[in-house]
């Protein structure tokens, strides 16, 4: 399979040419936010944290800022820092820098002030965009990332949308691609089945651990998990508990061997399937595999959701007909005729699968032109 | 078809359309096909037992444990929060 991507200095692949305005800390957000309002085609991430984070947190941030600004999808950058901030703004702009990505900062306490940091940061960036050399490459899908990821769920993701999402993800990772899928909580009741695909048992161990640690975690903060998850919307939707719940999620990663266990936010090895601690909430989990590098992400949703992200397609995938004839302006692909008996789920497979080349190839999802770019960071800590 | 089970090991199916109290339906087993009379309403979605289910009994789907059964739950009675509870990330429960 060849696909069309750009080439970026470091030698990755991106699936479209963003430029990315990345405010370090929520102090900078509203200055970048006017910057990034001067062209068509520039994003913004909606920063809300960067300041007074205690230190498991802060790696957290960095991590997610730095990862999407590295993210292949991303042609060029320019941070925006305030200058008191507790965050790392020059360390991290200057290891993106590195990767050879054109980058740029600028700290508002220096500039003197949001108009003229406004100013100086158009006029960056419309240089940068005139001169960033843009080269189209023909790659095959070993380039590619694929994040998997499923919201707002009911009965129908664990009978047919996470099984058809499944055969893609064995296909892309017997292609030679990478998939990701995350969502620490909702492997909870599940976890055996997925310890026994580690290919080794470190990875076993390690998945083990994250699950424990996030049921202890969820106890230790006074709640039950099941207080919160499966969630009210889930409930009505069929799903009874939350082993049910996730019995049914992961049914969307496949049955290929699980290569790793990452961090949140942590770089994705290339080739393999990998699964990354994050919390059940669909923004902060599709954040961090995208900041993984994960250059396209495939969600499925039971009762529909419109949510996005700043840099890297979404593509919405559903077996609730309903569902779909309500919210058909954010759901992308329609595999209800699985549920009804109608088609297999190699066949819907299929047509996912397509449906992602496509994608890979620059047509819009729908939440790409809706401009669904929800962004949020996987917190644990206090902020002091 | 009326509802799905994975496993020969389910004691509960999912309907896959609205199903009413006093129906005879059909539930899909692989290529199996099994009759269960229902005695309540059990909307799209939502599941009901294949057979009897002694309160403290596991509740099965895809041939895995989901919960217990808080009371005492009869073939073809709806299945959900009002008579099933999970056991996981909950108090009392060590993983």
């Amino acid at each position: 399979m060849k696909l069309k991507g750009f080439l970026r200095p470091d030698g990755k692949i991106g699936f479209r040419n963003h430029f990315l305005v990345v405010p370090t800390v929520i102090c900078a957000t509203r200055t970048a936010e006017e910057i990034a309002s001067n062209f068509s085609n520039v994003v913004c991430l909606h920063n809300q944290h960067g300041c007074n984070h205690m230190k498991e947190d802060e790696r957290k941030v960095v991590n997610v800022l730095k990862g999407l600004a590295c993210n292949p999808n991303v042609a060029g950058v320019l941070f925006v820092g305030l200058g008191c901030e507790t965050i790392p703004t020059m360390k991290i702009f200057e290891s993106v820098r590195a990767t050879g990505k054109p980058a740029e900062c600028l700290i508002i306490q220096e500039e003197g002030g949001t108009l003229r940091t406004i100013e100086k940061g158009v006029r960056i960036l419309q240089k940068m965009m005139e001169q960033c050399e843009i080269k189209e490459v023909e790659v095959d899908l070993s380039n590619v990332i694929v994040a998997i990821e499923c919201g707002g769920s009911d009965t129908t993701s664990g009978i047919a949308s996470n099984p058809v999402v499944g055969y893609v993800a064995d296909k892309l990772v017997d292609a030679g691609a990478a998939v990701v899928f995350s969502e620490t909580t909702e492997i909870i009741g599940a976890e055996h089945l997925l310890a026994r695909r580690a290919v080794n048992e470190e990875v076993a161990k390690k998945l083990l651990e994250l699950v424990s640690r996030c049921e202890r975690s969820a106890l230790a903060g006074g709640e039950d998990v099941r207080g919160v998850n499966p969630t009210p919307g889930n409930i009505r939707g069929g799903l009874t508990t939350l082993e049910e719940k996730s019995l049914g999620a992961i049914y969307k990663a496949g049955t290929r061997p699980i290569s790793g266990v990452l961090e949140y936010g942590e770089p994705v090895p290339a080739r393999g399937l990998y699964f990354m601690d994050s919390p059940g909430h669909d923004v902060e989990s599709v954040s961090g595999m995208v900041a993984g590098g994960a250059q396209v992400v495939i969600f499925t949703t039971g009762r529909g959701t419109p949510t996005g992200c700043p840099i890297a397609p979404v593509i919405k995938v559903t077996a609730n007909a309903k569902t779909y004839s309500r919210m058909s302006d954010n759901i992308d692909v329609d595999v209800s005729d699985v549920l009804e008996g109608k088609t297999t789920i190699q066949q819907a497979g299929e047509r996912l699968y397509q449906k992602l080349i496509e994608v890979l190839n620059g047509k819009l999802t729908k939440s790409e032109m809706l401009r669904h770019r929800e962004f949020g960071i996987y917190l644990t800590q206090p902020t002091l | 078809m009326d509802a799905i089970a994975f496993s020969k090991k389910d004691n509960v199916a999912t309907a896959i359309k609205d199903l009413f109290k006093g129906q005879r339906v059909t539930v899909a087993l692989g290529e199996k096909k099994l009759t269960v009379e229902l005695l309540e309403d059990v909307p799209f979605g939502h599941k009901f037992a294949l057979v009897d289910i002694p309160q403290g009994a596991q509740v099965v789907k895809y041939g895995e444990p989901i919960g217990i059964a808080t009371v005492d739950i009869k073939k073809g009675q709806y299945v959900h929060v009002h008579n099933v509870v999970g056991q996981r990330g909950v108090r009392g429960h060590r993983s």
